[in-house]
């Protein structure tokens, strides 16, 4: 907090109460720079009352030393109050308006306050939860609705271009850590198992959890940071812009043009970027494993052939559809509860981003549960 | 038509020689200006002459390509730090859209400055909200709302509120009335004129509104052919410029002005 002086080199403010407490003489520049210590001193003169109040001597005066000016002769003083005559407009101006109403936090204090929090966001998320179940069911019927009149309400270039985007630009972020990963599981591999002599397995391990978890998993948490995000971000200004509402009354339907081409452009493009993390991957491992070990590549691709199944790969694969749909949901559903103010863009991309993480990884160990219980 | 017999103490803003460009495009070419302390200035031109240019230049959003411009008898360029910032204590500004904080509600929004600048106790500081928007004619429950829940008029005088709340000596207004239906414009001018009366402002005032120009201003500044015409309106009125005299003497000149006119 910054205090600065006084802007000129005015006589501060002064006031002073004679002996038999009856007169309160009031002198200086009673502006705003001056208005917090005066109005910590005049807190303290409460106990008089029916005071005359003369200030006559006043040099300058601004709307909030005038208002302490009043507020100490409502409390205090009798009726009048004298005031150079160059401020009687201005006293008048504040003193036509009834007693200030305080404004109120909406949050009651201490420990009911943190109740009443805990409550308001419980039942913001209940509703949430119903809202975006909701929104779940109309993007259903409408997916359903397009699919049967493809012609007519699927836009291909849309969807293309969300491909391209969603996908093809996100091919150096994703190969890159998905490369790095491949590198650090197979260090760690081989580092752990060759206490027991058996860092050859190290590939059967890196082949599986690659394929199974890691490639899919860190691509949808990727494409999660950067699609989702710009999917609530864009939805969210153009309903900022009123291009939403724009839209809606020119009766076009903003599920079939918006959210449906991000949707089924994601569907499409994460589970190719998978197949293409996975094999990163592999090649990061493959890197570590030369390095560290000494197996060429074609051995290293004859021990990953021997331990892998097409299921190993199918297992990740087949997972990646559902997370890009929970992501492009989530993302687009995010985009449309925007209000029409700044700061909501980025808290809803936040929230967006979070959720579709959340669900993700919580998708995951769904799957892993049934995957054990079907014994695949 | 401007006398320069008035002395340095009585200019609140003294603009000289003031070239503003924008690439190749020249806006304003060598302008000076000067504003009296206590008047209120009317700010007119057609579109993309400069009048926000002008006032971003004032207050140092823009900094001029040349010129000299003095704000309260300190060069706006020269100044930075701990000076610039006592300046900007002394003026406060309305943006078109009244560029309220939206993540705060508006008695937070008059209490940023406040905050920043004074030590008052948060009781004091509600308290000159409260006043602050009794004085620009808000109902005092309006403190407690968004932005996001007032109309245009709303957040227009919330903004002014804001501007007023350090007790500025000068006062800048873009488009006060612009995007207010006629009678809320006419509100808002009589509440510009009764503050500037209460508070002994100089006020500032871009406008398009020709009605906004003759309640209110106590002299116009033309913009046009990229320099400065100044007078009243009745000086102004006998320009033989054709865009002033356009814009005077055209439908809704006319119609603003057929009282006056009548007078004369």
């Amino acid at each position: 907090m910054a205090s600065i002086e006084a802007v000129s080199d005015e006589p501060e403010a002064w006031f002073k109460l004679d002996q038999d407490k009856r007169k309160l003489a009031v002198g200086g520049a009673w502006t705003i720079h001056e208005s917090a210590r005066l109005d910590r001193e005049l807190n303290e003169l409460e106990a008089c009352k029916d005071i005359e109040i003369d200030a006559s001597k006043i040099s300058r005066l601004d709307s909030a030393g005038a208002w302490l000016l009043l507020r100490t002769s409502r409390a205090l003083g009798k009726a009048e109050l004298n005031v150079p005559k160059q401020y009687v407009p201005l006293l008048e101006s504040l003193d036509q308006d009834h007693k200030p109403e305080r404004h109120k936090s909406r949050i009651p204090p201490g420990f009911k306050g943190r109740l009443y929090k805990i409550g308001r966001a419980t039942m913001t998320a209940k509703d949430q939860g119903v809202s975006m179940l909701g929104y779940l069911g109309r993007v259903t019927v409408e997916t359903g609705e397009a699919l049967a009149k493809p012609k007519h309400n699927l836009r291909i270039p849309a969807i293309f271009h969300q491909v391209e985007e969603t996908g093809i630009n996100a091919l150096p972020i994703v190969g890159l850590l998905s490369f790095l990963i491949g590198v650090v599981i197979a260090y760690q591999g081989i580092t752990q198992l060759k206490q027991f002599g058996a860092e050859l397995l190290t590939i059967d391990g890196l082949g599986i959890i690659t394929l199974r978890e890691m490639g899919v998993l860190m691509t949808s948490i990727i494409i999660a940071g950067r699609s989702g995000s710009a999917f609530t971000a864009q939805i969210g200004t153009m309903r900022v812009n009123e291009e939403i509402d724009a839209m809606q009354t020119m009766g076009l339907n903003t599920v079939d043009t918006l959210v449906l081409p991000r949707i089924i452009g994601l569907v499409i493009a994460l589970p190719l970027l998978t197949l293409y993390a996975d094999i990163m991957g592999l090649l990061g491992g493959a890197l570590m494993c030369y390095f560290d070990l000494g197996v060429t590549f074609p051995a290293f691709l004859r021990e990953l052939q021997a331990s892998l199944h097409i299921q190993t790969l199918m297992v990740g694969l087949i997972k990646a559809p559902v997370f890009a749909f929970v992501i492009a949901l989530v993302g687009c559903y995010e985009g449309f509860q925007v209000e029409r103010n700044a700061a909501s863009v980025g808290l809803l991309t936040t929230r967006s981003v979070v959720e579709s993480v959340f669900l993700v990884i919580v998708l995951d160990a769904a799957f892993s549960v049934m995957f054990s219980v079907l014994g695949i | 038509m401007a006398e320069d017999k008035t002395s340095d103490k009585d200019i609140a803003i003294k603009i000289r020689g003031v070239v503003n460009a924008f690439g190749d495009k020249v806006i304003h070419d060598h302008i000076d200006l000067d504003v009296k302390r206590g008047e209120i200035l009317g700010v007119v031109g057609g579109s993309g002459t400069g009048k926000s240019v002008l006032l971003r230049s004032i207050i140092g959003l823009n900094k001029p390509r040349e010129g000299t411009i003095e704000v309260l008898g300190q060069k706006t360029g020269d100044v930075e730090g701990a000076a610039m910032r006592k300046l900007e204590m002394r003026w406060g500004v309305l943006f078109q859209e009244g560029a309220l904080f939206s993540s705060q509600t508006v008695a937070e929004n008059i209490q940023v400055p406040l905050r920043e600048y004074t030590a008052m106790s948060q009781e004091l500081m509600d308290e000159i909200a409260a006043i602050k928007l009794t004085m620009v004619g808000l109902p005092p429950d309006t403190g407690a709302k968004f932005p996001s829940e007032l109309s245009g008029g709303m957040k227009k005088r919330a903004g002014l509120a804001r501007a007023l709340s350090l007790d500025p000596e000068l006062l800048f207004l873009d488009e006060p009335t612009a995007g207010l239906d006629p009678i809320s414009a006419n509100q808002f001018d009589e509440l510009i004129k009764r503050l500037q009366k209460a508070l002994g402002l100089t006020v500032f005032l871009v406008t398009h509104d020709i009605d906004t120009l003759r309640a209110v201003t106590d002299r116009i500044a033309v913009l046009v052919n990229k320099k400065i015409v100044i007078g009243t309106i009745a000086e102004l009125r006998k320009c033989d410029d054709p865009w002033i005299q356009d814009y005077f003497s055209g439908v809704r000149g006319r119609a603003a002005l057929g009282d006056m006119a009548e007078a004369n």
